[in-house]
């Protein structure tokens, strides 16, 4: 159906083997879009806005290349090749905010897909349907509410003086004396991980439990009668039954590796655990708009843009060749 | 017939014990969930002076609703509470009707420019200008330190545009191209009779886009940091959050930055502010999505199944 309506725009862009089909082919189209005009005020104006919105930044990449000054024209600015990206390079600030990145999405990676797939299949197997649905509402709550409001909760609950996870950890005797969770940097990567999940763990399994919804219920019941047990249907129906919606979400995280996450690092940083929560777009955010260095911080900006362009694209082929899904 | 059976067979007690230890994990988890905004909401409704002895846990010690009224009172934190509500509004009427009208127009088979409407919009979910180049733009476009910054630059999701097209090409066959049939523009057709069959999709759409504007700060940061007059709730609050997070070890610091602004009467500290301001901040959304869940399940199904 769609290859017959956008015969106009394929008799222009493919090179016709007649000029006069060709100038047939730009009059039909223009004929269509005359026809189409309520279609076309309905959708042309928001094309310019994505335009001025989503695509004119792009050229503002132009700056990683020159001695930005604001004030004048991007024409006028001073080229200098690749200076900044040779100074991001030999920044060790640069190294550390990008080991906390990665290590952070890895975290939130990992622990985000087993704990979300685990969950889902658990929700599964509840028999009561109003208790399912119950559990389901309350674990979407903490996707909805913001950063902001969950730093807030995060913070009293870690707090060394009646936080409720230090209450709980002396009482259970894992440790003696409440600790200063967020003072101590080598905790925060653990704690913005399990932070994530708890903000998002209901949330992910919703994909989850809508794939494991449409397996073949003939599948579990051929496998009863063959005498599985619950493990075994989990085990040999469920999860490859969701596999390939598994690896289609893997590919499109794996996509996102360096953009994980700037609010909760930002919120829940502090002088004391800086060094393991500054994240490359807290760094980006230093340097540009704080320390006024637009250049400097659009070549990290761009170092990050392309990362992600290779990760997804390295994700997407390898699925690939695995013979899995995949998303183009 | 045999299914039937096998589900009839006598359940072993390993069935039994896992059951049982689902339920129990299935309770922790609400307990989890849940415990950090009831404990939050007690301390919000306990007296600030009483909560810094501590050991407020289920329910408030000395009730009061002096630190609502301190909150309300606060003329910044008032008219931010204002500003988030108006932006919220503003914002989800204006996100939900244009990507519904855009996401029909590119549900329409027969559209000549549907194919290039998609891909320059699928194509910006890959790459962004970044922070820099985007901040520029702003400014060269004279939005800073307007209320049109929260609006302009959200107006149109790719994800809401997606989930949009998938739910109208799910539609039976032959309800849009009847009434082309008898006559009717697209216009009309999109007001009179796409509209009304979307509602489930764009009651998601407005349910995202609400919660996106109610939660949002980071613009405001950027932005608008420099006018009070448009600050909002959540940004209030992470000013609050701040000056914790940097008082947060010495507490003679914050003890200092809590008696200071206070009158004998109507004693507030940081922590009860905070509480307070949580609350605020998350009641509007508490109160709203669990009624959408139907919606934005399905939502969530539709675009995921289309990526």
């Amino acid at each position: 159906m769609q290859e017959t309506t956008i015969r106009g725009l394929a008799t222009t862009s493919v090179s016709a083997p007649s000029r006069r089909h060709e100038i047939k082919g730009v009059r039909h189209f223009m004929r269509l879009l005359v026809k189409q005009r309520a279609l076309v005020l309905m959708s042309v104006p928001f094309v310019i806005w994505l335009f001025i919105f989503r695509y004119v930044p792009l050229w503002g990449w132009l700056m990683a290349f020159q001695d930005f000054r604001p004030g004048k024209s991007i024409w006028e600015q001073t080229w200098v090749g690749f200076k900044h990206f040779a100074f991001l390079f030999n920044d060790p600030g640069f190294y550390r905010v990008m080991r906390n990145t990665l290590a952070m999405s890895v975290i939130n990676l990992v622990l985000g897909f087993t704990t979300a797939i685990t969950l889902a299949l658990l929700l599964n197997e509840l028999k009561n349907l109003l208790f399912k649905r119950i559990v389901q509402t309350i674990s979407y709550l903490p996707h909805f509410i913001s950063w902001v409001v969950a730093s807030s909760i995060i913070m009293s609950a870690l707090h060394p003086e009646g936080g409720i996870v230090n209450e709980l950890l002396v009482w259970l005797g894992v440790i003696d004396k409440p600790v200063l969770w967020l003072g101590k940097g080598e905790y925060f990567w653990w704690i913005y991980g399990l932070s994530e999940i708890w903000k998002n763990l209901g949330w992910n399994t919703i994909v989850y439990l809508a794939a494991i919804a449409m397996i073949d219920p003939s599948l579990y019941e051929a496998a009863e009668i063959d005498g599985a047990g619950r493990f075994r249907k989990m085990w040999h129906i469920t999860l490859p039954g969701i596999r390939p919606v598994i690896i289609l979400l893997l590919i499109m995280n794996v996509g996102h590796l360096l953009e994980f996450g700037f609010e909760p690092q930002y919120l829940l940083m502090n002088p004391m655990n800086i060094d393991y929560a500054e994240s490359l777009d807290i760094f980006v955010l230093r340097y540009g708009i704080n320390l006024f260095n637009f250049s400097f911080a659009t070549a990290a900006g761009i170092f990050k843009t392309v990362v992600s362009f290779i990760l997804l694209f390295s994700a997407n082929y390898l699925a690939k060749r695995l013979g899995q899904a995949r998303l183009f | 017939m045999f299914a039937s059976y096998a589900r009839k067979r006598y359940i072993p007690w390993k069935d039994w014990v896992f059951d049982t230890c689902n339920v129990l994990i299935m309770l922790m988890l609400i307990i989890v969930t849940l415990y950090p905004f009831w404990n939050t909401l007690a301390v919000s409704l306990n007296d600030a002076n009483d909560s810094m002895r501590g050991g407020i846990t289920l329910w408030p010690r000395v009730f009061t609703w002096k630190n609502y009224q301190y909150v309300f009172n606060e003329a910044n934190i008032a008219h931010a509470t204002l500003i988030s509500a108006l932006r919220t509004l503003v914002g989800t009427v204006v996100t939900v009707f244009c990507s519904a009208m855009v996401g029909y127009t590119i549900s329409r088979p027969e559209f000549v420019l549907r194919k290039f409407v998609s891909i320059a919009f699928v194509l910006t979910m890959y790459f962004s200008g970044g922070l820099i180049p985007t901040y520029l733009l702003m400014r060269d476009l004279h939005l800073i330190n307007t209320f049109w910054i929260y609006i302009l630059p959200g107006i149109i999701g790719v994800f809401n545009l997606i989930i949009i097209r998938s739910f109208i090409e799910g539609l039976p066959e032959g309800i849009i191209e009847s009434a082309k049939m008898d006559g009717a523009g697209d216009f009309t057709i999109f007001i009179r009779i796409a509209l009304p069959l979307i509602v489930p999709v764009l009651a998601t759409v407005a349910l995202f886009s609400g919660v996106y504007q109610w939660n949002s700060w980071f613009d405001v940061f950027l932005y608008n940091s420099s006018n009070p007059k448009l600050s909002t709730l959540q940004y209030e609050l992470m000013k609050v959050l701040q000056n914790t997070n940097a008082t947060m070890t010495s507490r003679t610091a914050s003890d200092a930055f809590a008696s200071s602004p206070a009158l004998e009467n109507n004693f507030v500290t940081p922590t009860s502010i905070r509480a307070t301001m949580t609350i605020v901040a998350s009641v509007p959304i508490i109160m709203v999505y669990p009624f959408l869940q139907k919606y934005f399940v399905k939502g969530m199904t539709l675009g995921g199944v289309k990526e």
